[in-house]
């Protein structure tokens, strides 16, 4: 069965939502709409304090390479302008905007009639990606514009689309899957029009047949895209694992996948680029799982973004009162939050909700070096080294250990019996060693 | 607001813990008990109750009058030392040398280098050379086998396969005179010869292997590099001159090697931290082994090639690295 080799764990997978369908959340009171949702520069705002807008109406637009365009997701009046805490738990700049009916931009098709048919040449596909404000829907929210716009001298021969959601709990690519089979398979091929690439590999794990039947089946109607099914391991998501996986090849320590000729896309990315690139349909809302074990109504919901956390929490049901502890994104690598207050974003694929017994963490004890941390490292590395290291304040050597290969799946925290924080030291040796990296630069 | 735990991902954790990993390995040892109980009778559950009780009571002494600590023995590391400890005594040992071994094993091979996790070599190894060096006679005076189940310091006492090999070899006598004197390899399999308490049953430590193995306590790596590396030194030997040397399956069968390879050798503490030093450290061993049951003046090698071994595990983790992931590309 098809896997990556190096490492891997099996945490319960708690797919609780699995097979839930896709339900509306009705548009809140009020949204904040953070306009620093990617990895990049921020964006410059473009609307002022009392502007009436529309759904789908640019609010901030690009700036620098690296960046995106930021969209309304609701129509009404622009009321602050001012920093809300986000996901990251920082304060930065939102547009606040107070709800008044649903009001649509022109031009944008909102019938959910199949267009398969792509007219638009590559050099424009690039660029509306970029208008259309796409990033990375997988959780990194890279801008997809850029990824498009490959570096001199490098060529892709694969597309590779990643439906793994190896992440415990969540839910959320897998309906897509089930319930946008077309969308996100016209998507793909608009995007290998863009890259001109000729092989499309959809790679999913095991654990979701229903959504390898679907795709499987319909992909016939496609030219050039195969589906994989992935023995379910995690992080069989990883876009490093995923690679291995589907086509065999190992991305160089520091390289990128272009490198070994391959761009990588999350399936949620693909059923966005769609929508803009066929329906005129910037990325103003997506599919968000809302989960957890206590949860009266859990569920996959499409969420415009800016929508606060707690509107979905209420429509799944309300606060279980067991919880402990609520996390953006799942348990592996998401996000503890401080407040039900914060902004669904564009890579926010999930909320998940775990009960009081499951929230802290266990009493740290000695490394008795049984080195389960190396065997399950998907990357070669020894977290009990570069802990060690850490605690001592080695950063160099961290460094020479390949800390900044670490993809912080958490693998190795996660399969610790001594309960030992691994990746919180990895973590901080990564930002010690950009310090060192950036002083040796000046 | 309900929720107040905020850390960084991730934020799940598997059920394994230490007392898990070690509670498996006395489950795992569980069977080399009963052969030995039914081999060695009364000495056997002597000398194992006196080795874990007196293991135990050491670690919570120093961790709570010496060290001033909460006393970890909960953990179950110090019932692994006492167990693997009375596997490599003779069950017919005086009760006193037991609890002096247990002694030297806890307190200088574990507690003074900090406790679990610390010790560069392996506790009960540590405890068993000092006896083996200190009372060479007592050591090496093992119960015959089935006949001694009711005795325990009275016991009669025989050779064990290595020893009666080492003599016959000093006495230069040829492989098949001496084998007359060894018992039949289906003996050695099932337990039925003289030896230490626990070493002797090559299917019982098999077993214990085997289900180290599927609750994934342990990799293959270790007991099978030192397995093949003994297979084949010994098997070159062999075959260059059988007159002289006995085949591998003699090896493999006798003595501690099982038992070393199996429960000491992969000693989470002193073992390699990765599968490619696990290799070399196994190979070394068995290298070490062979190098001392044939052309050194001991009978038995492997609790010296063990901790030869345990001493240069911190510059195999030093030099001998995991593979990386992207290594090969990087190289090429």
């Amino acid at each position: 069965m098809r896997t990556f080799r190096l490492g891997g764990i099996h945490p319960p997978d708690n797919k609780i939502t699995a097979g839930s369908s896709i339900r509306e959340l009705p548009v809140p009171e009020q949204v904040s709409i953070p306009i620093f949702q990617h990895i990049g520069a921020p964006p410059k705002i473009l609307v002022e304090r009392g502007a009436e807008i529309k759904v789908g109406e640019p609010i901030a637009s690009s700036e620098g390479f690296i960046s995106a365009f930021i969209h309304s997701s609701v129509s009404g009046k622009v009321i602050k302008i001012d920093k809300v805490t986000d996901i990251s738990g920082y304060k930065r700049m939102a547009v606040v905007v107070k709800v008044d009916g649903d009001s649509w931009q022109d031009g944008i098709d909102r019938s959910p009639e199949l267009k398969k048919e792509i007219k638009i040449e590559p050099q424009e596909i690039i660029q509306k990606v970029l208008q259309m404000g796409i990033v990375g829907m997988g959780g990194a929210t890279f801008p997809t514009h850029v990824k498009l716009s490959l570096p001199r001298g490098k060529e892709a021969d694969y597309l590779l689309v990643n439906g793994a959601e190896c992440e415990p709990y969540l839910t959320s690519d897998h309906i897509l899957m089930v319930e946008r089979t077309n969308e996100i398979l016209c998507g793909i091929s608009i995007m290998m029009k863009a890259l001109n690439v000729e092989k499309a590999i959809i790679g999913i794990e095991n654990n979701k047949p229903d959504a390898i039947a679907r795709l499987t089946e319909c992909a016939r109607d496609f030219k050039g895209i195969e589906v994989a099914g992935m023995k379910v391991k995690y992080p069989q998501g990883g876009e490093k694992q995923l690679i291995k996986t589907l086509i065999d090849r190992e991305v160089p320590s520091g390289g990128l996948p272009i490198d070994v000729g391959a761009v990588v896309f999350n399936v949620g990315t693909m059923f966005a680029v769609y929508e803009a690139i066929q329906k005129n349909k910037p990325l103003i809302e997506r599919v968000v799982t809302i989960t957890g074990k206590d949860m009266k109504d859990p569920g996959n919901f499409m969420v415009r973004i800016g929508t606060p956390v707690s509107s979905l929490v209420e429509a799944a049901g309300g606060l279980p009162e067991s919880t402990g502890k609520v996390i953006s994104g799942g348990p592996m690598m998401g996000k503890a939050l401080n407040s039900l207050d914060v902004p669904i974003i564009k890579g926010t694929s999930g909320v998940t909700l775990l009960p009081e017994a499951e929230s802290s963490r266990k009493e740290i004890q000695n490394c008795i070096r049984c080195s389960k941390c190396v065997t399950v490292c998907p990357m070669g590395l020894e977290p009990y080294l570069l802990m060690a290291l850490g605690e001592r304040e080695m950063f160099e050597r961290m460094e020479d250990d390949k800390a900044m290969d670490c993809i912080e799946c958490g693998s190795c925290s996660y399969i610790c019996p001594s309960n030992r924080p691994l990746l919180d030291y990895i973590r901080l040796g990564k930002v010690e060693i950009n310090k060192l990296r950036r002083a040796r630069k000046n | 607001m309900g929720f107040v735990t905020v850390s960084p991902s991730p934020h799940e954790h598997t059920q394994g813990s230490v007392p898990k990993l070690m509670y498996g390995v006395l489950i795992a040892l569980l069977p080399a008990f009963l052969v030995s109980l039914y081999v060695f009778g009364i000495g056997a559950l002597i000398i194992t109750l006196t080795a874990m009780v007196s293991c135990l009571a050491f670690e919570y002494l120093i961790q709570k009058y010496l060290l001033k600590v909460t006393p970890s023995i909960s953990d179950g590391s110090a019932l692994i030392t006492g167990i693997l400890l009375a596997f490599c005594l003779p069950a017919n040992l005086p009760i006193w040398l037991v609890i002096l071994g247990s002694f030297v094993a806890i307190a200088v091979g574990k507690m003074s280098f900090g406790g679990l996790g610390n010790n560069p070599f392996n506790p009960a190894l540590v405890g068993r050379v000092f006896l083996f060096i200190s009372f060479p006679v007592q050591l090496t005076s093992w119960p015959e086998p089935i006949v001694n189940r009711l005795s325990y310091l009275d016991a009669s006492t025989g050779a064990t396969a290595l020893a009666t090999m080492k003599e016959g070899m000093k006495n230069s006598e040829s492989i098949p005179e001496i084998m007359a004197g060894i018992p039949a390899y289906t003996d050695m399999f099932l337990g039925k010869i003289s030896g230490s308490a626990g070493e002797i049953a090559a299917i019982a430590l098999l077993l214990g292997l085997v289900y180290m193995l599927i609750r994934k306590i342990i990799t293959w790596h270790i007991p099978v590099s030192i397995f093949l590396t003994v297979t084949l030194f010994t098997g070159i030997l062999w075959l260059a001159n059988p007159a002289k040397n006995p085949d591998p399956l003699f090896h493999l069968l006798s003595g501690g090697l099982m038992l070393g390879a199996i429960f000491m050798a992969t000693d989470y503490v002193t073992s390699p931290m990765n599968t490619r030093g696990m290799l070399v450290y196994g190979v070394m061993i068995g290298i070490i082994t062979v190098v001392i049951r044939v052309f050194g003046s001991y009978p038995e090698g492997v609790q010296f090639a063990i901790l030869i071994m345990n001493a240069i595990t911190p510059l195999i983790n030093k030099y001998v690295k995991p593979r990386r992931f992207g290594e090969r590309l990087e190289d090429g």
